[in-house]
């Protein structure tokens, strides 16, 4: 999983079924001084994240699948965790 | 996934069975600012996408999931043409 921060939301109309009602953001993973940590990459948000919020992704398949709740969904991204109190925090040791 | 851009289309007189009838497109990915990021890709299309369309890609097993109960021998799909997207 890596940390990343919400850069923007995507709209798409015509798109696989599986993606009906999921909301699609742009994601720049970071560093751990928050610079970008190479290219910007779109996941599928399970957890209600908002623009400018540091977010955890999960960058697989199945792990993705399951955090959007549908099976068999064409996904390799998904945001499972977000940060947006300051009580909140994505630190490690 | 990543945004891309359609460049281009492949064809193949002889290829796994598997692929038989599904449509191989050449994409760019693209930063959020439209500049290319990285090396062109070759990408199954379950959704109808052209040349100089912007997109959305999966990459992995998973590519192969729209052609389900089929299990083309693929690792980047075009899942969803872009309306647009909005940056914060």
């Amino acid at each position: 999983m890596q940390i990343a921060k919400v850069i923007g939301t995507v709209v798409s109309t015509q798109k696989n079924r599986k993606f009906e009602g999921a909301k699609l953001m742009l994601v720049q993973p970071l560093n751990m001084d928050d610079t970008p940590r190479g290219n910007a990459l779109l996941a599928v948000d399970g957890v209600g994240a908002g623009v400018d919020e540091k977010v955890l992704v999960v960058l697989e398949g199945r792990a993705a699948g399951e955090a959007l709740g549908r099976k068999g969904a064409p996904v390799d991204a998904a945001i499972i965790g977000h940060h947006r109190h300051d009580h909140d925090r994505l630190t490690a040791k | 996934m990543q945004l891309a851009r359609v460049i281009g289309d492949v064809v193949m007189s002889h290829k796994d069975e598997n692929l038989a009838g599904i449509k191989l497109l050449l994409v760019q990915p693209l930063t959020p600012e439209r500049e290319p990021a990285g090396r062109p890709l070759v990408a199954v299309d379950s959704v109808g996408a052209g040349v100089g369309e912007e997109v959305f890609f999966v990459r992995g097993k998973e590519a192969s999931f729209p052609f389900y109960p089929a299990e083309p021998p693929v690792d980047a799909g075009i899942v969803g043409i872009v309306d647009r997207w909005d940056l914060g």
